[in-house]
C-alpha cells in the first residue's frame, strides 16, 4: 500500500531526476515507480530541530517532490551539536531559512514549502490539509497532541518519534485501523516532570538515529513498500544500543480515533497544564543587577545555587555554594534564615522551586534570581559560560 | 525465576543508579511493589498515589501492553520481563 496517487497520473522524471536517483532506481522494490511516488509526495515536516534536521535532509536526498517545513525558531549555538541541517554560519538566522537554504543546495528538485509559524489549533488543520503525510519532530507534549489530533481528523499517518538523553522512540500513528499517539499516552505527564532536551540534554548522535528511522518510515510509506512500523513501538537505548518493539493497540475508547469525541482540534497548552504564568512569578525575584549591585556593595548575602553537580562543573556564580534541587530537602538545615538568602538556577525555574521550599521551613528573606545564571552571564560577567 | 523489570535511563537515578532490577512477585502490581520497596524515591515515578499507573508511564509485560490485559493485576509468568516506557517529548 502507498499513500498519493494512483500509478497513470504520477509526474515523469527528467534525466537529471533519473540520474540522481539511479541508485533508488535500480533497486527493484523502488524502481521508476516508487521515485516518482516520490517525486509526487508532499511531506510536511514539523519541526526543523534535532529530529528535524536528518528528517530533512534526507528526504530531500531521497526526492520528496514537496517538503514542507513548520518552523519558527532561530538558531542557537546550542542547536549545532545536533541539528546538521544548520551551520554555524546561520547562527542567529530563522530556522525556516537556513533549512530551506541548505535542502536547496541538496536537492533543487525538491519544492520547499516553509510555514514560518508555530503550529497551532488554528492553523494546524489547513497546514496539514496540503500533504499526504506529517513527520513530527516536534519537542513539546502540547504541539504532539496537536499534531495527533489533527491527523486523525484529517485522515493522515504520523510519522512520529521523540528523544530525551539517550533514548527514543518512534512509531506510525494514524493509519486506518492503527493506534494513535492518544492510544498510546492518553494524558500528557504534568508540566515540569519530564525535563526538555533543553532541560535535561541529549546525546547529539541521538536525534540522528531516530529522525532517520522517521525517514525510513515516511520513504517507505510513501513507495509503498516494505512494512511500516503501525502497531509497534520502535524503542532506541543509545547507551545499551538496543532496539526492542512493543505492541501498540488502537484503544477503542480513545477520544481521538476509538469514539471519535474530539471533533475539533482543542486548547493543547491547557490540556498539557500549561499556564501562562509561569511559576516563577509567585515568588520574591531579584535581577541580576540588583544582585550585582548588593555584592559590590558589600551586603551580606548567601548565594545558593540549586543546579545539579554536572551544571556546577560547567560554571558557576562566584561565591555561590551549591544545593543541588535534587537533595534541597537535605540542605535545608544548612542555611541560616537570619541571612538573606539568592537562589538561582539555569534559568529560574528550578530555584524559585526552592525558594518556595524555603518559604515552606519558615525563610522571610530569600529570593530567586530571575533569569538565573544565564542572565547573570549576559548581563553581568560574560566569563561565565551560556550552556 | 525472578522476573526483570527494565527502568529508562531517565529513573536509573531513583533506582540505585540502574536500569535492569530483579524482582520476584505473581502480578506486574507485586513487581513494581518490590523494586519500588526498595528504592523510595522510584515508587511515585511508577504509580500514583492510589497505587495505580500514570496515563503516561506505560508498562509492557514481555512486550505487550498491561493496559489491555488486567493493568496492575496481569500475572506475570516466571523469567518475564517488565519494560516501562514513559512518554517524552524532546527533538
Amino acid at each position: 500500500m502507498s499513500i498519493g496517487r494512483p500509478a497513470p497520473e504520477l509526474p515523469p522524471l527528467s534525466q537529471d531526476e533519473i540520474l540522481r536517483y539511479s541508485r533508488h532506481l535500480i533497486i527493484p522494490e523502488v524502481g521508476v515507480e516508487g521515485q516518482r511516488r516520490l517525486k509526487a509526495a508532499r511531506v510536511l515536516m514539523v519541526g526543523a530541530g534535532g529530529l528535524g534536521s536528518p528528517i530533512g535532509l534526507y528526504l530531500a536526498a531521497a526526492g520528496v517532490g514537496r517538503l514542507g517545513i513548520v518552523e519558527f525558531d532561530v538558531v542557537d549555538e546550542t542547536n549545532l551539536q545536533r541539528q546538521v541541517l544548520h551551520g554555524t554560519k546561520d547562527v542567529g538566522r530563522k530556522k525556516i531559512e537556513s533549512a530551506r537554504d541548505r535542502i536547496r543546495d541538496l536537492n533543487p528538485h525538491v519544492e520547499v514549502v516553509a510555514h514560518e509559524a508555530w503550529l497551532t489549533s488554528e492553523n494546524a488543520l489547513d497546514i496539514i490539509r496540503e500533504y499526504d503525510l506529517v513527520v513530527d519532530g516536534t519537542d513539546n507534549f502540547a504541539t504532539r497532541y496537536l499534531v495527533n489530533d489533527a491527523c486523525v481528523l484529517l485522515g493522515k499517518p504520523n510519522v512520529y518519534g521523540s528523544i530525551y538523553r539517550f533514548e527514543g522512540q518512534s512509531t506510525v500513528f494514524c493509519m486506518a485501523e492503527g493506534p494513535c499517539y492518544r492510544c498510546l499516552y492518553p494524558e500528557p505527564p504534568p508540566p515540569g516532570l519530564v525535563p526538555s532536551c533543553a532541560e535535561g540534554g541529549v546525546l547529539g548522535i541521538l536525534p540522528g538515529l531516530v529522525g532517520l528511522i522517521q525517514a525510513t518510515e515516511a520513504v517507505k510509506l510513501v513507495a509503498g513498500i516494505g512494512e511500516p512500523l503501525v502497531g509497534r513501538l520502535l524503542l532506541v537505548d543509545a547507551l545499551s544500543m538496543q532496539f526492542r518493539t512493543v505492541k501498540l493497540r488502537k484503544n477503542p475508547s480513545c477520544p481521538a480515533c476509538g469514539t471519535r469525541e474530539i471533533r475539533e482540534l482543542i486548547d493543547y497548552q491547557q490540556f498539557c497544564g500549561i499556564r501562562d504564568e509561569e511559576e516563577t512569578d509567585a515568588v520574591p525575584a531579584m535581577t541580576v543587577a540588583e544582585l550585582d549591585e548588593r555584592r559590590r556593595g558589600g551586603a551580606e548575602l548567601d548565594l545558593v545555587d540549586v543546579r545539579e553537580p554536572h551544571e556546577w562543573d560547567i560554571g558557576r556564580i562566584e561565591g555561590a555554594r551549591l544545593a543541588p534541587l535534587s537533595s534541597f530537602a537535605d540542605a535545608l538545615r544548612t542555611f541560616d534564615s537570619a541571612r538573606d538568602v539568592v537562589l538561582y538556577c539555569k534559568s529560574g525555574a528550578r530555584s524559585a522551586k526552592a525558594v518556595r521550599q524555603l518559604q515552606q521551613a519558615g525563610f522571610r528573606r530569600v529570593w530567586n534570581l530571575q533569569g538565573g545564571i544565564l542572565r547573570w552571564s549576559e548581563e553581568i560577567d560574560p566569563t561565565v559560560p551560556r550552556y | 525465576m525472578p522476573v526483570t523489570l527494565r527502568l529508562p535511563t531517565v529513573l536509573a537515578k531513583a533506582a540505585g543508579g540502574t536500569t535492569v532490577h530483579e524482582a520476584r512477585g505473581a502480578t506486574v502490581g507485586e513487581i513494581v511493589a518490590d523494586v519500588a520497596g526498595r528504592f523510595p524515591e522510584l515508587g511515585p515515578r511508577l504509580r500514583d498515589a492510589k497505587g495505580e499507573p500514570y496515563p503516561y508511564v506505560i508498562f509492557y509485560l514481555d512486550d505487550e501492553d498491561i493496559r489491555f490485559q488486567q493493568g496492575f493485576q496481569t500475572p506475570v509468568p516466571d523469567g518475564a520481563e517488565i519494560v516501562v516506557v514513559p512518554a517524552i517529548a524532546g527533538g
